[in-house]
């Protein structure tokens, strides 16, 4: 999978992010970082922010397409 | 047969729980690696499980925490999150703070490191 689908999952779940990136690490699709600051995660413990995260990319987590994502989140705008 | 009950105990039970690939002396996954280095940095006293023997042990860890990805790591029964979070909270000090509020100023004395086997 490119960076593309996992980018629009993340732009319509956190339309108010400041700073959002999806890194292929791997160059073979199933290996992503992506970063995403945003004011709704502001106050959130990192458990939660992350969990944001998981449900916004539940489909492809799910279907095995992501076989491992890192994660940085920050609340901050 | 059913690990949930076994997996809540160990989860419940333990002062620091890991649920990962491998075991901390054969570590199977870069990810739990990097989980189970920052919690050894930070002196914390493990329990180990092991979660490739069985993949039902995932698939019951993952409807008891709602977390999708392994590793994952419990302190005094709260999920406390997966490599990434743990690497954070090691790297700007909020783990070892965690870790003394919740078992005390001590808890890096007896560095312990257990691995508890479900399957």
């Amino acid at each position: 999978m490119s960076t593309q689908p996992l980018r629009q999952l993340l732009e319509s779940a956190f339309p108010d992010a400041t700073e959002l990136d999806v890194i292929d690490r791997t160059g073979g699709g199933d290996h992503f970082q992506v970063v995403v600051t945003a004011p709704s995660l502001a106050g959130l413990s990192l458990v939660e922010q992350h969990r944001r995260i998981y449900e916004a990319l539940s489909g492809p987590l799910a279907d095995g397409t992501i076989h491992e994502l890192r994660i940085k989140t920050k609340g901050a705008a | 047969m059913s690990y949930t009950d076994k997996i809540k105990e160990v989860i419940d039970g333990s002062d620091v729980a890991i649920f990962m690939k491998g075991t901390p002396a054969f570590v199977m996954c870069g990810n739990s690696d990097r989980a189970l280095q920052a919690l050894r940095r930070a002196g914390a006293p493990v329990t180990a499980v092991d979660v490739l023997p069985d993949p039902q042990i995932r698939q019951e860890l993952q409807a008891i925490s709602g977390w999708p990805t392994i590793p994952q790591v419990f302190v005094k029964g709260e999920l406390v999150g997966g490599a990434d979070i743990v690497e954070e909270l090691e790297q700007s000090g909020d783990l070892e703070q965690t870790l003394r509020e919740k078992l005390g100023d001590g808890y890096a004395a007896s560095r312990d490191e257990k691995t508890v086997a479900l399957a």
